[in-house]
């Protein structure tokens, strides 16, 4: 990504010029404004993983824009129909000690990326980041890039302290409901947390980290009983694999029968609400087939689950991860690799397949 | 290229990978015979041979960088001291996802079940061959 590209994009102009200084004097500069996360230096293993280390791929000034290039090559060679785009470099923005800059970052990301990315290919999407530290401004983002090209839903990023059982919260999804479109939860870890900084080891981190957030936000969205109350937003749980899951359905079906009088809000088991929400597969648990089968059974993968690749990070998932399973049908393989996504995302089904 | 058949094991097709003198230690050469992609590393003076598929998601393990092995640097007493490189083993990364194999077995050094797929290597006259 090219964060300089977005510094232009910055709206507030004392930040923004303060930003494009920043690239023009600052020597060995990174990305402007963004918090960093240390996690970040250990992610190729030490070398041992270059991709992760860098893009090194040569991409000629004929060839266009490098992040399209880059993008349109892994579609290709992935064989993807359609992809869609997260912002790597925004994954820690919740926890940001400054709270307008979540605001001022993702307006200029998102804008960015309508102008450079989604408008160039449509066979390139995107949720779009969501401020969830200021609910008014993320409201106002749905508001104002709903329907812009490439647009198919909204993401939060999961990584950060803000219950979304919030009553403030309940326009969001109201609006996103009414709009038809999709809300995310896109993991990820942060080592600061004070509980993490326990793990001297990344492995150790990345393991526990990146479904921490997930299961924080995932138990608060259905004790609050938000399916209930918007029974048409639909709800995706981005990058925390799926060995999670089970662990969860056992443990709040078990806790919430316990204290029904806790969450009055529910109709149903809480497991019958995480059986209607999605999930993205990578990165796929699978040294344990017989665990994956149960996983699969248990969150109704066949309807529910959606292949994610990850490109470029150091654990991607192939769609081999998918179709290779041996306990799928073929029914259930199209429709985990494409077709819930199409008709989750209401997207037009590829050419000839 | 195809070598002769082995004299001592009529029938088995060879493939001639190059002299041994073109290997430093540590060294490797990939070769692709019919999109058949072999690795041929010269580890201690032995060469090992090893199809460029890992067994996790079928990355180009082969051209992966090589590491000594990390070691925990345990004392008697159970505290740790850190890491540390092994003396001796040596291990080849898969370059997609970090499996690690070790370079002398082909197999992954916690579950000697995950292996790469392994080729025979013969040196005659200087010469190494693969048999496929």
């Amino acid at each position: 990504m090219n964060w300089h590209e977005v510094a232009e994009y910055i709206e507030d102009p004392v930040i923004r010029d303060n930003a494009l200084d920043f690239y023009k004097n600052k020597g060995g500069a990174p990305a402007y404004g963004l918090n960093t996360n240390p996690g970040m230096w250990y992610q190729d293993i030490g070398g041992r993983i270059p991709h992760d280390s860098d893009r090194r791929e040569t991409v000629e000034e004929s060839d266009g824009e490098r992040n399209l290039v880059l993008i349109r090559r892994a579609l290709e060679s992935i064989g993807i129909d359609y992809m869609v785009v997260f912002p790597t470099a925004m994954l820690h923005v919740g926890m940001h000690p400054q709270l307008d800059m979540e605001v001022v970052l993702s307006r200029a990301f998102n804008r960015w990326l309508v102008d450079h990315i989604l408008k160039a290919d449509d066979r390139l999407k995107s949720m779009l980041y969501l401020p969830f530290s200021n609910p008014e401004a993320s409201i106002k983002m749905v508001e104002e890039f709903a329907g812009e090209p490439g647009v198919i839903g909204f993401m939060v990023t999961s990584v950060r302290n803000q219950p979304v059982q919030a009553n403030p919260y309940m326009k969001l999804y109201a609006t996103l409901q009414e709009r038809g479109l999709p809300i995310a939860f896109h993991s990820g870890y942060y080592w600061q947390e004070p509980v993490l900084t326990q793990f001297s080891r990344f492995v150790g981190m990345h393991t526990v980290g990146f479904v921490l957030w997930n299961i924080v936000h995932l138990v608060n969205w259905v004790l609050h009983g938000i399916p209930e109350r918007f029974p048409r937003l639909k709800v995706i749980w981005i990058e925390s694999g799926l060995a999670w899951v089970p662990f969860m359905i056992q443990r709040l079906d078990h806790e919430y029968l316990l204290r029904t009088s806790e969450a009055p809000a529910l109709k149903r088991l809480p497991s019958e609400y995480i059986r209607e929400m999605f999930f993205s597969a990578q990165p796929l648990e699978k040294y344990s087939l017989n665990a994956l089968e149960f996983t699969f059974k248990m969150i109704n993968a066949e309807s529910q689950l959606l292949y994610a690749s990850d490109w470029p990070h150091q654990d991607f998932d192939l769609p081999s991860t998918i179709y290779d399973l041996p306990f799928l049908s073929e029914g259930a393989k199209r429709n985990i690799l494409g077709g819930n996504a199409l008709k989750l995302f209401n997207l037009d089904n590829p050419k000839g397949k | 290229m195809i070598g002769k058949p082995k004299a001592e094991e009529p029938g088995v097709p060879e493939l001639y990978v190059g002299n041994e003198a073109e290997f430093d230690e540590g060294g490797r050469k990939v070769i692709d015979h019919a999109g058949l992609e072999i690795g041929v590393f010269r580890i201690k003076g032995r060469f090992f041979a090893y199809e460029n598929h890992c067994a996790h998601q079928g990355g180009p393990v082969c051209q992966g960088r090589i590491f000594k092995r990390v070691e925990e640097d345990l004392a008697p007493d159970g505290t740790s001291a850190g890491f540390k490189y092994s003396a001796d083993r040596v291990h080849i990364v898969c370059p997609w996802h970090g499996y690690e194999y070790d370079l002398e077995t082909g197999a992954l050094p916690t579950n000697g079940k995950v292996r790469l797929r392994t080729f025979e290597v013969t040196i005659r006259g200087g010469d190494v061959y693969v048999a496929l």
